[in-house]
């Protein structure tokens, strides 16, 4: 029997990894290291090949090509039950047969742990659940079960704990509960977390570090920030948040700040913030950062004139613009309600501004759309 | 008049269903009033009221011995099917292989083919082979026709097992066959018992097959059939009155099982 507790430790490490299912290939020779103790994210829309990667890991599919590594030793080919990994199921795979005390207990009594009662209360405790123990699971609610799926992996102290779309089944008012507790869970026990979803929001709410994954490769990794400020691709910039990508040339990159033109208008762009190969550039700009404002009004950084809002919707805390802009393109704006000013109304022209340091740049070459349409939901 | 027609209307579902059921009860309730008739010879016209068939169930010349025979072979049979049939199951519900289809529609075939038929030709096949027929060949025909019901049970049973709890239990350290002791076998359990209840009823109660491949021996509806022709004894009325019951408590108390276990209180 397997002692996860004393075998292998350390960084979770892919290399060259690759699962193809007849012509289609799911993961496309992926070079991943998940630090260990860290609560990583794989983000992508359905079929980016982030779950297949997470069943390598797990055992459950066999890889076509490539490694896998946890610290030093090779589990590429080790069957399930000799990996010290555990998974929470996506939804949740709880055994009906089994009271929920004994489901916690599965795994270990059939590593041979003599004494379970210890560990299987603590694991009740942590998520608060210990009067539910002798229930079956179907007497249970989605969030129940879910922390008690949760309970059934940890309790085995793995070096590692996969999550696929753990939170998927539940409302939205749970899962933003449950993001918070799983959070802190993983500080708590301080294991390895991998977590899979096509949810930006649970993602960049839970972990230190997300890969977004697009047809089995990953676009670009990084903290949460980091991507959301400084996306390298369209497909990043579109499918975490929302993104203005206008098309733009080059004219002068020899300063700190590059000189962009947009369809006759100069803006600068920090070179630093710039992933473009060439001249052709798409100049981009979170609808949060810019300001909009009547035409007439001083503004100052970069500024674009000759809008006209077409479509305003107030909701709330922020009124939300769609702006047409001379060259036919709609960009969108999120203005925060909290200057008393009344908002704006459909068909005023307007001027907008922002700040250069918020502006990227991405090569000129890609699909302006990219990851936009891949949108699970927009909440 | 009118009064009466919307009493009518309104109770039309109930006397429907009261027809409905008495339609199907009424025949058992004959069988068990007429376990309880002080008949000497023909058991077709009542006569008067009597515990001792209940008190006597042998009374009736070889009705027990051929009660006796019905068991033995029903038991024999069930498990030999059950055990047959559910590894059939495993295989072509859990794996995928060349002619899976075929052997699909082949399992279906002896469900398909008349009774009449089947008995016929299984007399001549265990004459061909040199069998006599006997308690044997009862047993291995009723093996073979039992096996197909089996096999469409527990299957269906395995098509609705979640392979992610198989996988759930692989990832929690349990190898092939702790996975199969612990996770697979209590959930398919349930339709491998009904299975087995199926066939035992199927075996019990096969009168056509077990007629062409007995030879001398007897069991209990060939007892029946060929007592009918000279009065049927009130005891086969008592014995399947004691049939209905049974299987009644069966139901009964997997119903009342099911319900605890789904924690409905």
């Amino acid at each position: 029997m397997v002692d996860a507790s004393s075998s292998a430790h350390g960084d979770l490490i892919l290399k060259n990894l690759t699962k193809s299912f007849g012509e289609f290939i799911a993961v496309d020779d992926l070079d991943l290291v998940i630090p260990e103790g860290s609560f990583f994210a794989l983000l992508g829309p359905s079929g980016c090949g982030k779950t297949t990667t997470l069943r390598m890991v797990a055992g459950l599919e066999e890889p076509t090509s490539g490694t896998i590594f946890i610290g030093k030793s090779e589990i590429t080919y080790e069957k399930p039950y000799k990996r010290p990994v555990n998974t929470v199921f996506q939804n949740y795979a709880l055994f009906p047969h089994l009271s929920i005390y004994e489901n916690i207990a599965f795994g270990l009594r059939r590593r041979g742990v003599k004494n379970v009662d210890d560990q299987v209360q603590k694991a009740l405790d942590l998520v608060e659940l210990t009067h539910l123990a002798s229930r079956k699971p179907n007497q249970l609610s989605g969030g129940q079960q879910q922390r008690i799926a949760l309970a059934r992996a940890i309790v085995n102290r793995p070096a590692l704990l996969l999550l696929d779309e753990p939170l998927g089944a539940l409302d939205l008012k749970l899962r933003r509960a449950m993001q918070i507790e799983l959070k802190w869970i993983q500080t708590e026990v301080g294991i390895t977390f991998v977590h899979v979803t096509h949810d930006q929001e649970e993602a960049m709410t839970m972990a230190d570090t997300i890969a977004v994954m697009n047809e089995g490769k990953i676009e670009q990794m990084g903290s949460p920030a980091d991507l959301y400020d400084n996306p390298r691709t369209s497909f990043v910039a579109n499918f975490l948040g929302q993104s203005n990508l206008i098309k733009g040339s080059i004219l002068d990159a020899s300063g700190n700040s590059a000189v962009v033109d947009i369809f006759g208008t100069k803006i600068g762009l920090p070179v630093d913030r710039n992933h473009a190969h060439d001249s052709s550039v798409l100049v981009g700009i979170r609808p949060e950062k810019i300001r909009i404002a009547p035409v007439g009004t001083q503004m100052n950084g970069n500024i674009l004139e000759g809008g006209v809002i077409s479509d305003a919707s107030y909701i709330g805390v922020s009124t939300q613009y769609q702006v047409e802009m001379p060259w036919g393109q709609e960009l969108m704006v999120f203005e925060q309600n909290d200057d008393g000013t009344p908002p704006l109304s459909k068909g005023d022209p307007v001027i907008l501004s922002w700040s250069p340091i918020f502006t990227f740049g991405l090569a000129g070459d890609q699909d302006v759309n990219a990851g936009s349409e891949a949108h699970p939901e927009i909440e | 008049m009118k009064q009466a027609s919307r009493w009518f209307s309104r109770n039309l579902i109930r006397i429907y269903a009261f027809l409905g059921f008495a339609y199907l009860f009424l025949p058992i309730i004959y069988t068990i009033a007429f376990s309880f008739n002080n008949s000497t010879k023909s058991n077709l016209v009542w006569v008067g009221f009597t515990w001792n068939n209940w008190l006597n169930p042998c009374g009736a010349p070889d009705v027990c011995n051929a009660l006796g025979n019905s068991l033995k072979i029903g038991v024999l049979a069930t498990f030999f099917a059950t055990l047959l049939g559910t590894m059939m199951a495993f295989a072509m519900g859990r794996y995928a292989f060349k002619g899976r289809s075929v052997v699909n529609i082949l399992i279906f075939l002896p469900m398909a083919t008349p009774e009449i038929v089947m008995g016929a030709s299984l007399l001549t096949m265990f004459i061909s082979f040199g069998f006599n027929p006997g308690f044997w060949t009862i047993v291995i025909a009723h093996v073979m026709f039992c096996i197909s019901f089996v096999v469409v049970t527990v299957k269906a049973r395995i098509a609705s097992l979640d392979p992610r709890l198989e996988q759930a239990a692989m990832d929690l350290y349990a190898d092939e066959r702790e996975t199969f002791r612990r996770v697979t076998f209590p959930l398919v359990a349930p339709g491998i018992a009904a299975a087995a209840l199926l066939a035992f009823s199927l075996s019990f109660d096969d009168f056509i097959i077990t007629n062409f491949n007995s030879g001398s021996v007897n069991t209990f509806p060939k007892f029946v059939y060929i007592s009918a022709q000279r009065g049927l004894p009130p005891q086969a009325n008592v014995i399947g009155s004691s049939m209905f019951l049974i299987a009644l408590v069966i139901v009964l108390l997997g119903q009342f099982v099911g319900r605890k276990r789904a924690g409905v209180r």
